[in-house]
């Protein structure tokens, strides 16, 4: 029972040292994205301006003041919540981060949840039958998965279920157009679907959904399941298995109990890897599949030097691996006890 | 005789390596009467760990029973299905291994991991498992067994976490308990403890035991009856008296001569044909070479409170041509004071002075460059883990010289070549790496890069404590003739006196940071004033006194086995 406030201490500590990343990552994404080439104002008086008019608009955005002033002003309405206008757009940065960062996120954990599903096994069997026929899948999968680019599996997934097979549905958005999008409550069509008891148009969202998810999730497979591989072999080799089964411990509790919660700490930063990974590396795969997400948004942004969506996204998604990142060590400081102890 | 409760017949074992097939074990066979407390005694490569595998069948994926077989109990092993092993492991055999700190789970609380077995075995279910694990921690005399249930092995000390890996064997009362050098690592005082736990409990529960070690002295002082084993094979059985009293096989009187006694010298430790034995010269040793006054380390810990004093108020000196002894278990200090003395940590306060210089002062990063960095040189415990795995041995012999004396080109390689040849280093074994030389060869290689500047001061920490005894007799003489040839002083760092007391004239005895005691060799060991000196003393097991002469029967060798 000692054992409990400490750790609560300890997770306490690590949300207190998410606090200067945080103030570090609102001071780099202002910064860099004033190094960005290009200026905005000519780009939104568009191409037949006058001087004049461009220079108007360069006072109303506020660009003709010193950075620090600047900064403050962006330090200041990002206090009061605001992420400013979108000049490409001109929706609110933040309105249109609300939209299309849970479609980013609904992605990617789908495409997580289907690689770690394959993943696990797959590393678990290979590890507790090394050079079998198990290990040899695995190897293949694992080098196939990495080596094949996203665009590529994507399209090639697209011509076999939709093209050919047409079992799937037409590659295009969150949702086919006959469907009304879900009421909003978390932003996940499928969940909101499932709240909302709407079985029909969660149906349907997972269909558009399940053909990226796995696009993604095939290349993220491979560093799970490599890992998963390497940390079960290596644990698997330990002193305490041989204890166990000697003790006359069942093999499934031997590889589960004893082998698999042992080898899942290395498992759980991969994961982190990969999911901050696949959030960014997203693009192509939205590209593919028409998905409104985060990904595609920020590269059209960033084309058009437009600042206040680019410091949105980059603000969003350092929060969000900042919250990865926390959970993260939380997990760890759950799993392993050996870590209470460092203060 | 009746049947006995472990029959183990022409068992041999084969390994498929990328060389082939290896068999382990040749035609080895093995009874265990009940109630009979059995050793197998060999050293590394010998095949006894892996004839006790096999009889668990927990032999690695590459191991495989090739011939002869295995009863236990009317069952045979060999041919059992899965599930009636599974059965037999930890309810009828079960095992202890040494290293116990890493045979336990490191994430699982040591209360759950033995309720692991008794649920595994239908000997508790969840309801009224813990109280019975409880009950199983209190057998194997933990204190506060309830708070202790819910530690981790990290948590534990290294005798401690020994217990409950007894614990966790003898949680179900299985017939037969299989002890794979339990005691190695561990501290003298907390084998004799371990060792006296075994054997009441087993005695209590009318059990058979199988110790395997490499420990004569062990054997000795717990066995009914001892196999020796050499190669794979069985070269000698013989009930423990007999076997002391009358070796027949040339391997075990090796064995024997090579295992320390009381009364044994250095030189006795090799066969008298053998022609690497030494004898310390009696010198009266120099002038003052090192003097530690009054050396202190404090480790800060997490709250002003719990600092930790590791080493406290030290004083002793060192003289020339000396060897003195530095005596006591883990946790007293003595590492610590040696890191001080060698300049890897910086002392809290006190001096040291070398040849009558205060190097204490110096603060540790800078000692490298220091004038008498070249004269201080220290001998590491792992042979393996303190060579650079990419270095060949000529690489590793080579870096002191080259970077403390700036010998280079072909001066280095006649150097290296010199001190290789007084090591006993042959020249073609300089290009091999670590991995490709034996224990005993790692060693020699340590000891030649430490030599290689003829350094004044030679510190050795635990120099043999991985090797196996024959290596160990010959590498304490290498070092005995070494001194001599070099004018070197040594200060001996272990936690075996009596390894310790064939090498020094001098010993001190640490504990708590203290010197505890101090006197000549022979005086700490025939008249221990300190009791924890005599605490020590009385935890070494070794064979019975007077060896047995290798050349011929000795009419005097009938003394039966000193029994701690």
């Amino acid at each position: 029972m000692v054992r409990v406030p400490k750790r609560l201490r300890l997770v306490g500590y690590r949300l207190l040292q998410a606090i200067p990343v945080l103030i570090g990552i609102v001071v780099v994404s202002f910064l860099l994205t004033r190094a960005l080439p290009g200026d905005p104002a000519v780009y939104f008086a568009g191409p037949a301006a006058s001087e004049e008019s461009i220079e108007q608009i360069r006072v109303s955005m506020g660009l003709d003041r010193s950075l620090p002033v600047q900064f403050l002003a962006y330090v200041g309405d990002l206090l009061r919540g605001e992420l400013g206008q979108s000049i490409s757009t001109g929706q609110p940065v933040l309105t249109e981060l609300t939209t299309r960062l849970p479609a980013s996120l609904e992605l990617t954990g789908f495409a997580l949840l289907f690689s770690i599903a394959v993943a696990m096994p797959l590393g678990i069997l290979a590890a507790t039958r090394p050079n079998s026929w198990i290990d040899h899948l695995c190897r293949f999968v694992v080098t196939a998965g990495v080596s094949l680019p996203t665009f590529f599996t994507g399209l090639a997934l697209v011509y076999l279920f939709y093209f050919l097979l047409g079992w799937s549905p037409a590659p295009m958005g969150r949702l086919d157009i006959l469907y009304l999008s879900p009421p909003h409550v978390t932003g996940f069509y499928v969940i909101d679907a499932l709240i909302d008891g709407d079985f029909e148009t969660a149906r349907a969202a997972l269909a558009q959904l399940i053909l990226p998810a796995v696009t993604l999730g095939l290349f993220t497979l491979a560093p799970i399941a490599r890992m998963t591989r390497a940390a079960m072999l290596q644990v698997l080799e330990g002193d305490f298995i041989r204890t166990a089964r000697a003790a006359g411990l069942s093999g499934n509790k031997v590889l589960y109990t004893y082998a698999l919660r042992n080898a899942i700490l290395p498992v759980i930063t991969t994961l982190g890897m990969v999911f901050s990974f696949a959030l960014g590396a997203n693009v192509l795969v939205e590209k593919v599949f028409a998905w409104p997400g985060i990904g595609s948004y920020a590269v059209e942004a960033l084309v058009v030097s437009d600042y206040a969506a680019v410091q949105g996204f980059v603000l969003s998604m350092a929060l969000l691996f900042v919250i990865l990142n926390l959970l993260i060590d939380v997990t760890y400081t759950l799993v392993d006890p050996r870590l209470g102890m460092e203060d | 005789m009746s049947i006995p409760l472990l029959d183990i017949k022409a068992l041999t074992v084969e390994f498929g390596t990328r060389r082939g097939v290896v068999d382990a074990v040749r035609q080895v066979s093995v009874t265990v009467a009940k109630g009979e407390t059995v050793g197998i005694v060999g050293e590394s490569g010998s095949g006894k760990s892996v004839t006790s595998y096999a009889v668990m069948r927990i032999l690695d994926r590459a191991g495989r029973i090739a011939g002869g077989s295995i009863v236990f109990g009317g069952i045979n092993v060999g041919k059992a299905d899965e599930r009636t092993m599974r059965d037999l492991r930890g309810r009828e055999m079960s095992m202890i291994f040494q290293n116990p700190r890493a045979a336990l789970n490191p994430i699982r609380s040591v209360g759950r991991q033995i309720e692991d077995v008794l649920i595994e075995h239908s000997l508790a279910t969840r309801a009224d498992a813990r109280e019975k694990a409880i009950d199983v921690l209190k057998a194997v005399r933990i204190n506060d067994p309830e708070s202790r249930y819910h530690a981790y092995p990290f948590e534990l000390s290294g005798g401690m976490c020994q217990r409950v890996v007894i614990a966790i064997a003898l949680a179900c009362r299985p017939q037969l308990l299989i002890a794979d050098e339990p005691t190695t690592g561990l501290d003298v005082t907390t084998q004799k403890a371990v060792m006296d736990l075994i054997r009441e409990l087993t005695a209590e529960r009318n059990m058979s035991t199988l110790l395997i070690t490499h420990d004569l002295g062990l054997a000795a002082a717990y066995c009914d009856r001892i196999v020796v084993m050499e190669k794979g094979r069985v070269v000698e059985e013989a009930d423990t008296a007999t076997l002391f009293a009358n070796p027949r096989h040339p391997y075990t009187r090796r064995l024997l001569q090579a295992t320390p006694r009381l009364d044994s010298k250095v030189a006795d430790l090799l066969p008298e044909e053998d022609s690497r034995r030494r004898t310390p010269s009696t010198r009266p040793p120099g002038e003052t070479l090192l003097q530690v006054q009054d050396l202190v380390k404090v480790f800060p810990g997490k709250d002003k409170g719990d600092e930790y004093r590791a080493v406290d108020g030290l004083s002793f000196e060192v003289r020339s041509g000396e060897s003195l002894g530095l005596v006591g278990e883990s946790g007293c200090g003595k590492s610590t004071t040696s890191s001080m003395i060698m300049r890897l940590l910086d002392p809290t306060s006190g001096h040291i002075l070398f040849n009558g210089e205060d190097i204490g002062a110096v603060p540790g990063k800078r000692f490298a460059g220091h004038s008498a960095r070249a004269s201080l040189q220290m001998v590491f415990q792992d042979p393996t883990d303190s060579l650079n795995p990419r270095w060949s041995a000529r690489r590793s012999i080579s870096d002191p010289l080259m970077r403390l004396a700036s010998v280079g080109g072909s001066a280095l390689r006649a150097k290296v070549e010199a001190v290789a040849e007084m090591v006993g280093l042959p020249d073609h074994l300089l290009d091999r790496f670590p991995h490709q030389l034996s224990g005993g060869q790692k060693a020699r290689v340590g000891i030649a890069r430490a030599i290689a500047l003829e350094p004044k001061l030679l510190i050795l920490d635990e120099p043999t404590a991985a090797l196996d005894v024959s290596v160990q007799a010959v590498v304490l003489n290498l070092l005995v003739e070494l001194r001599e040839r070099l004018g070197m002083s040594y200060l001996f760092i272990s936690h075996d006196l009596n390894v310790v007391r064939l090498l020094c004239e001098r010993v001190l005895v640490m504990k708590a940071g203290r010197i505890v005691e101090q006197g000549s060799a022979e005086h700490l060991l025939d008249r221990p004033e300190h009791p924890y000196t005599r605490e020590l003393l009385a935890a070494i097991p070794h064979p019975p006194s007077s060896p047995p002469r290798v050349s011929s029967e000795s009419e005097d060798s009938v003394i039966a086995a000193r029994w701690p």
